[in-house]
């Protein structure tokens, strides 16, 4: 078992780094902007628009992500869009985590007081007006810590890109390890970078935890 | 501003009516917590509505900025038909300040953005005029030295004058309060209350929710009695307290004086 392989691929390595990184914002860019969206319309006054948003959440969370993805990259195509592996993969970990932020977010607001909401309205500001300037910057503050259990999991989402044959953390470590057959070395790399992603993550998240509680 | 013909003019104001209630009904499911409500305030007028808890008292004033709706009748705001389906109410609701029972202060701003943020927000005032005038409102109510402080760092007292001041930095032509006082602790009510008797009688039309007999005694034009869901009596406060002509007010007086 030589460790070798891992300096000796170091560039290849270092490429699926990026290239998971990468994944990973844009994933989460998608999720935290449909979820931001969503999880008001949970609420929202009109029903049509509650029920568009459950049924959103509740059938892509319920949903294995990698059926996701893989509807996203081979069957796509059969209705005439074509989606790189990277954005097949960005729109599948980005729709299901967006389904689970929504979740999360709407949480937090069945937790904030109805007289915030009546108090809003009251002064004249529309339902989007109380939900961006009085609702949400407090139910985001309460749901913080399942956020960053949610951001590790898109994180770790992002490894489906090996499924479509993608070169990003797993996909290179599977590559590495057919060539070499060094598999305990690989894989245990993979997790290793994984761990480079996912722990200053959730560091992050405690730190921004402790911040608000501050305040 | 000041209109002092207004003042004690009671039932049948001359003036224009600011808000009239016809026959105007409101059920929970099974609950009829309102049962034909007909009222009318006069512009600049101060009503006072009282009754036993669960009377519908809350309920009916939170009809007339259509917190809550209603389920049969109408109700006229400032010449506004408030549940007809046309109504833009959220331009109506800029014209009518809420002060509610828990303050309802958003927590995550200070006082002066509190007080500031419909203003900016939804008249679209310059920030540093709805600062200026923040600043203002909050001395008035008495706050001025704590404009930085988050509503967590104020004591109920504070927080009532603070959401007093917010509701004014619309500049409402009518304000309501419901039950103003009654999560407060014993030496925090006067000071809310010394606000309110400032603010009565400048023009702006007042109506109350609130158990505060004094305060009703001596501030109100009108004392309406709300009990069942119906107004029993409505009278002037001398001729309430001391005169009372139904049971059922006599019985409610005689319960809390």
């Amino acid at each position: 078992m030589s460790w070798d392989v891992l300096a000796d691929n170091a560039g290849l390595f270092w490429h699926g780094f990026q290239t998971t990184l990468l994944l990973a914002l844009a994933s989460w860019a998608v999720a935290a902007s449909l979820s931001i969206v969503v999880a008001p319309l949970r609420v929202a006054p009109l029903a049509a628009l509650r029920a568009a948003a459950t049924a959103y959440v509740e059938f892509t969370r319920n949903v294995p992500p990698i059926v996701i993805v893989f509807f996203a990259y081979f069957a796509l195509p059969n209705l005439g869009v074509e989606l790189s592996p990277f954005a097949a993969v960005v729109a599948g970990v980005g729709f299901y985590g967006g389904a689970m932020f929504a979740e999360i977010i709407r949480s937090g607001i069945s937790a904030i007081p109805r007289g915030q909401y009546e108090s809003a309205t009251a002064q004249g500001m529309s339902f989007v007006q109380a939900m961006r300037l009085v609702i949400l910057p407090q139910a985001l503050r309460l749901v913080v810590p399942p956020l960053g259990t949610e951001t590790i999991n898109i994180i770790k989402n992002t490894s489906l890109g090996a499924a479509v044959s993608m070169g990003e953390i797993l996909g290179t470590a599977n590559l590495v390890g057919s060539r070499t057959f060094a598999y305990v070395v690989v894989f245990v790399g993979a997790g290793v970078l994984y761990l480079a992603l996912t722990l200053p993550t959730a560091a992050a998240f405690n730190a921004l935890e402790r911040r608000l509680a501050r305040r | 501003m000041g209109q002092p013909e207004m003042h004690g003019a009671g039932i049948g104001a001359a003036g224009p009516v600011a808000i009239e209630f016809r026959d105007v009904h409101k059920r929970y499911g099974d609950l009829h917590v309102l049962k034909g409500i007909d009222l009318r305030v006069a512009a600049g007028e101060v009503v006072v509505v009282v009754g036993p808890s669960g009377s519908g008292k809350s309920t009916l004033i939170r009809c007339i900025n259509r917190i809550e709706a209603i389920d049969a009748g109408d109700i006229t705001v400032l010449g506004v038909p408030v549940a007809a389906r046309g109504t833009d109410i959220r331009a109506l609701r800029r014209r009518i300040g809420m002060v509610f029972q828990q303050f309802n202060l958003y927590p995550h701003k200070t006082a002066l953005e509190n007080v500031m943020l419909a203003p900016v927000k939804v008249a679209g005032v310059p920030r540093g005029e709805a600062e200026q005038r923040a600043r203002e409102l909050l001395r008035r109510v008495g706050i001025g030295e704590k404009h930085g402080a988050y509503p967590a760092a104020l004591s109920g007292g504070q927080q009532q004058r603070v959401a007093i001041a917010r509701a004014l930095a619309m500049r409402p032509e009518i304000i309501l309060f419901d039950e103003p006082t009654s999560a407060l602790d014993p030496e925090m009510i006067r000071e809310v209350l010394d606000v309110m008797r400032g603010l009565a009688h400048t023009g702006i039309t007042m109506v109350v929710v609130s158990h505060e007999m004094g305060f009703a005694r001596e501030v109100a034009d009108r004392i309406v009695f709300v009990d069942d869901g119906m107004i029993v009596e409505e009278r002037p406060p001398l001729e309430f307290f001391d005169d009372a002509r139904h049971e059922r007010t006599k019985a409610f007086l005689s319960k809390i004086l």
